[in-house]
């Protein structure tokens, strides 16, 4: 143990993406940007009947993030209906309906909350042509939207915003794909398995024997952290040594992470052609991310001095400073992927994992959704500081009237609304309530309460992280949990889209000397404040009846 | 064109895409990971497999129990970490315990665990390490600290009629440093260590 290791492996990780983001954000402007299409692209479109050179007004932007998404889940919940008769199921039965139900919410949702436990619950045939797919494809519908607001922002007196076609297959063609082919070749070089044995049986050194297991887990794991998704090949996920045996793998698990998020602001400062505007959005993200960081290590080291050292649910290879950093990294970007197990963090370790959530994951946030988490936050950080200063409030040359800040506060509701009913709903109906402190709740007491609060956030936010010692797999929670995924995930959609399309129609403003600078580092402090602050008023209440309380008493 | 029209053409498109894209991410692109895996790092594509004189005895990455039908440490063996994998690093069942830091069933069961460490290895209650006394995240962890597998030399060496000080330099040559000097903690791989170990017993 020790302070130093801790602070090198965050710094690496920072160098690592310090360099990353510079060529990875340019391309991304350039290839969203650009009117020419791959070979591969155009046959797609001829394929699939779409012109890519049309645009679209939001609303149609938005049917078609909802048909392919929509197309998405009922394909997902009838692969797993049929899994018996799927070749490479492993003998596997059917994925019972509740179970199935909130599963293909969750990996449409880019959430990849899992109810079940994968080795006895999916075959390869759904992990392949299910999961793994839906890993690709709901990143690159976040991907979508944050690229057609964006659009907007940098557009002037336009009744469209884009192609959402181009955009989702373009952020599969061109990003997801290539990165995580490269990412499963390096996993795969770290030990990281991809095969089709099933499960062997083997004699053990001492005489016993073990069944290890198999899987194109690879290709898979990839995806699952590229595009922040984070559903597990196995229930021990990235804690488990086939998906992440190292600890440099677990360097490049944190990287894959964090690569497109962190690199998202660049590209929209691009786009925008400003991109100082794009540093401070990025300066936002990393500030609140380190300080998270920082806070989540301390806390669980201090702990350390107890008797147990801080290590259940803590791998060897990765001690204390990997688990939180990884913990970090997962809960601030909306992947949820977990090495280490989050129910046997400390109470105050495991309250900055739920705080990372609470945040709305905007630093940095998951792919897409992050970044125009961030600029919503960045867009009522600009009125209240207009209305401060008495100036009408503008934000990178778009005025902000009663339509767009009404679309912004419908925004930052919706998911504070959804944890804090669902979380209240387990416990306020009696039959509910005996239902999940019977069977769901794991841990007694206080900590009990925080497992529950813990699933609604992390649903709502469409992490997938768990404490995971909740049996979520119960009518009650399938569907709740199952609904909460779907509407954290499209109603801020259907905002972003509607307010994507009132700035697109917009003129911009030119800049004068009444403009409030919105990329100095006064701004930034500011958009950090109103971040911290809309999150804590919403949040502390319910924290202080859970991890805040277990933590102090 | 009617809103129900267009919705019913989305639909369409969304049918075509979603086929189409499923064929290509989630067949061609795990086949082809496959197809390179399997030729370029075959070993590792397949779990990383450990054998001993021909026969596979376990994966380098997955730690397995050196314990009796009753769950017992065999003594003659270096012990890995508790495990909540099933009854014991079960494969097929990976997980940790998720007991929570102030659940009383986690104190309990850290206080019996370095009762019977301490017992077993006869040392102080108070020399116990951590990693022996909790439950690892995945169940299946290949390691301990070098202070558990050090805390171990003595009895293991007793147990074999060995040198304490062979199997001792045993353990120091078992260890592994943080990578890169930063990343991760150091450790002792288990099966490898108790694999030179039956070496050095012959």
């Amino acid at each position: 143990m020790g302070v130093w290791p801790a602070v090198a492996s965050f710094l690496l990780v920072a160098l690592l993406l310090a360099a990353l983001h510079r060529p990875l954000g340019d391309y991304m402007a350039r290839f969203y940007t650009s009117s020419k299409n791959l070979a591969v692209e155009r046959g797609f479109y001829r394929l699939i009947g779409v012109d890519a050179a049309s645009r679209q007004s939001w609303q149609s932007y938005l049917r078609s993030v909802l048909a392919f998404s929509a197309v998405g889940m009922l394909f997902l919940y009838a692969l797993q209906r049929t899994q018996h008769l799927l070749p490479g199921s492993l003998g596997l039965p059917p994925v019972p309906e509740g179970l199935a139900f909130n599963t293909a919410a969750s990996f449409v949702a880019n959430t990849n909350w899992q109810s079940y436990s994968p080795e006895v619950t999916m075959g390869y045939a759904v992990q392949l042509t299910g999961l793994a797919v839906q890993n690709f494809l709901s990143a690159a519908v976040g991907l979508a939207v944050a690229v057609a607001l964006v659009r907007a922002f940098a557009s002037r007196k336009e009744d469209t915003i884009g192609n959402f076609w181009t955009d989702m297959t373009r952020s599969v063609l061109r990003l997801l794909l290539p990165g995580a082919f490269l990412g499963a070749l390096v996993l795969l070089i770290g030990g990281v398995i991809q095969n089709f044995s099933g499960f062997t049986e083997v004699s053990t050194l001492s005489g016993g024997t073990q069944s290890i297991p198999g899987g194109p887990v690879a290709s898979q794991e990839a995806i699952k952290l590229l595009g922040t998704n984070g559903g597990g090949f196995f229930n021990a996920n990235s804690s488990h040594p086939f998906e992440n045996p190292s600890a440099w793998t677990n360097l490049v698990q944190m990287v894959l992470m964090l690569a497109i998020p962190f690199s998202l602001p660049r590209t929209f400062g691009t786009m925008m052609g400003d991109r100082k505007q794009g540093y401070a959005i990025l300066a936002a993200m990393a500030g609140i991310f380190t300080v998270s960081a920082a806070a989540m290590t301390a806390l669980e080291f201090s702990a350390a001095t107890g008797e147990a050292g801080s290590m259940e649910g803590k791998e060897q290879r990765f001690g204390i400073a990997a688990s939180t950093l990884f913990a970090t990294t997962s809960t601030a970007t909306s992947t949820g992927a977990v090495n280490s197990m989050h129910d046997s963090f400390s109470p105050l370790g495991g309250m900055m994992a739920m705080l990372n959530m609470m945040l709305g994951e905007v630093a940095p946030g998951g792919v897409g959704s992050g970044l125009y988490g961030m600029l919503i936050l960045a867009l009522v950080t600009s009125f209240i500081a207009g209305l401060l200063v008495g100036r009408t409030p503008e934000y990178l040359g778009k005025k902000i009237g009663p339509r767009e800040i009404k679309l912004a506060s419908l925004y930052l509701l919706t998911m504070p609304t959804v944890v804090l009913a669902g979380t209240a709903l387990s416990f306020a109906v009696p039959g509910i309530r005996a239902d999940v402190q019977d069977t769901s709740i794991l841990n007694p007491g206080l900590h009990g309460f925080s497992e529950v609060l813990y699933a609604f956030t992390s649903a709502a936010n469409n992490n997938g992280s768990a404490f995971a010692g909740l049996t979520a797999n119960t009518p009650w929670l399938n569907t709740a949990l199952g609904l909460a995924m779907l509407l954290g995930r499209f109603l801020p959609m259907l905002f972003v889209l509607a307010l994507a399309g009132s700035l697109a129609a917009q003129d911009r403003v030119p800049v004068s000397a009444g403009t409030l600078p919105t990329h100095r580092p006064q701004a930034v402090v500011m958009l950090c404040g109103v971040t911290v602050i809309v999150t804590a008023l919403t949040f502390f209440p319910v924290l202080a009846l859970g991890p805040l309380a277990e933590g102090l008493l | 064109m009617s809103t129900a029209r267009t919705s019913a053409r989305q639909l369409g498109v969304a049918l075509r895409a979603v086929a189409v894209l499923t064929l290509a991410l989630g067949l061609v692109y795990p086949l082809v990971v496959t197809g390179i895996g399997q030729t370029v790092v075959r070993d590792q594509a397949n779990g990383s497999p450990v054998a001993v004189d021909g026969t596979t005895v376990g994966s380098e990455l997955i730690g397995q129990s050196f314990t009796d039908e009753n769950a017992a440490a065999m003594p003659q063996w270096f012990q890995s970490r508790p495990s909540a994998a099933g009854d014991g690093y079960d494969g097929g069942a990976s997980s940790g315990s998720n007991l929570g830091p102030t659940n009383p069933e986690l104190a309990a069961l850290i206080e019996e665990r370095r009762t019977a460490v301490a017992e077993l290895e006869g040392v102080d209650p108070d020399e116990v390490p951590a990693d022996a006394l909790t439950a690892s995240s995945s169940g299946l962890d290949p390691h301990i600290s070098p202070e558990y597998a050090l805390l171990q030399a003595d009895r293991v060496a007793a147990e074999r009629g060995l040198d304490a000080g062979d199997v001792r330099a045993l353990v120091e040559a078992a260890v592994e440093d943080r990578t890169a000097g930063v990343l991760g903690e150091s450790r002792v791989n288990v099966l490898k260590l108790n694999i030179a170990l039956s070496e050095l017993d012959t």
